[in-house]
């Protein structure tokens, strides 16, 4: 239950004190060794994927929804080229003709340009490239429902 | 919330920061140590006091540069995998209409407008529903399509089944390959 309150209560609004954990710990009622100990837990799980700030990328740097559409036999060796790639920081398969989706960043819009062009040259098939021209709305913080977790 | 690219912000924002400040931006993206204190932890890694990194993550804060600060989860690793992303091809003008709309549902996770690429991809509008499972989401959907009236909106269901990467941003650090 430790584990899921964390969850729940610092998706946002980790102190920013010199103690942040201790800090948590007392508002959980529980130490600051053993919310150390869970985080740890948490990250090792692969269930967290850090503990720390989301960069707005619109400010942070270059950043693009890319796409390309790979024969699906060769779908792993692809995805790890594009891994290996500098600045993926997603790379999912989907049920579509473009099977492979990735999100690519850069420190700026010139290196995202020449990452993707390498990368194309790399894999032999043209990149789709979707920039984000607005955003209407992005919370990846959102509740997460642990009743119907347990149920499936 | 409406935002587009404010490339003169970003300039801003990059030409006041000092090469610590960029360290620790490079560090942070990384996450921070989990140590009692994180905060010095960073401050000695980058040549800063720990006051000064509890600043300037504050002043990021409100400068909305850090949009929130804490646990990163990755929900595939918890159950939530029937990740639909479903893409419309709207008419331009009503695109903005139909996205502001889908962002104020709840289970509307992302929602974004994107270029189309024509002939081969003529979707402009993108938005995310994170699920358990799948009939649950596509019901969701359906909903969806039935309270905006957007059934005779074209559009497609990509349900992600694989996640080979997931880990934040990487846009402070030089890119090599391997690192």
């Amino acid at each position: 239950m430790l584990d899921r309150r964390l969850i729940d209560c610092y998706q946002r609004d980790l102190p920013v004190c010199p103690q942040p954990f201790q800090a948590m710990a007392e508002r959980l009622g529980t130490s600051e060794a053993e919310v150390i100990a869970r985080l740890q837990r948490l990250q090792a799980l692969d269930v967290l994927s850090r503990v720390g700030p989301v960069f707005e990328h619109t400010l942070a740097g270059a950043s693009l929804l890319a796409a390309v559409a790979v024969p699906e036999e060769e779908r792993d060796a692809f995805a790890e080229l594009i891994n290996q790639a500098p600045g993926v920081n997603h790379n999912y398969a989907r049920e579509h003709h473009y099977n492979l989706w990735f999100v690519m960043t850069a420190p700026e819009e010139q290196c995202l340009d020449e990452r993707l062009n390498h990368l194309e040259t790399m894999l032999g098939r043209t990149i789709l490239r979707l920039p984000m021209l607005e955003s209407f709305h992005i919370d990846l913080a959102f509740t997460i429902p642990w009743a119907e977790l347990e149920r499936i | 919330m409406t935002t587009t690219t404010p490339l003169v912000l970003e300039r801003v924002c990059q030409a006041h920061e000092s090469d610590a400040h960029r360290h620790l931006r490079a560090l942070l993206e990384q996450g921070l140590p989990l140590t009692p204190r994180p905060w010095q932890a960073l401050a000695e890694q980058c040549g800063l006091e720990e006051a000064e990194v509890m600043a300037c993550v504050d002043r990021w804060q409100d400068e909305k540069l850090i949009k929130r600060l804490g646990l990163v989860v990755r929900h595939r690793c918890l159950g939530i995998r029937a990740n639909a992303m479903v893409v419309w091809n709207v008419p331009d003008e009503q695109v903005a209409r139909v996205g502001q709309a889908l962002a104020q549902e709840s289970v509307v996770t992302l929602c974004y407008r994107r270029p189309r690429r024509l002939p081969d991809w003529p979707f402009n509008l993108f938005c995310m529903i994170h699920g358990i499972q799948r009939e649950q989401v596509l019901a969701q959907l359906e909903l969806l399509v039935h309270h905006h009236g957007l059934a005779e909106i074209d559009h497609q269901v990509l349900f992600s089944h694989h996640a080979y990467r997931q880990c934040g941003g990487r846009y402070a650090q030089g890119g090599s390959y391997a690192q």
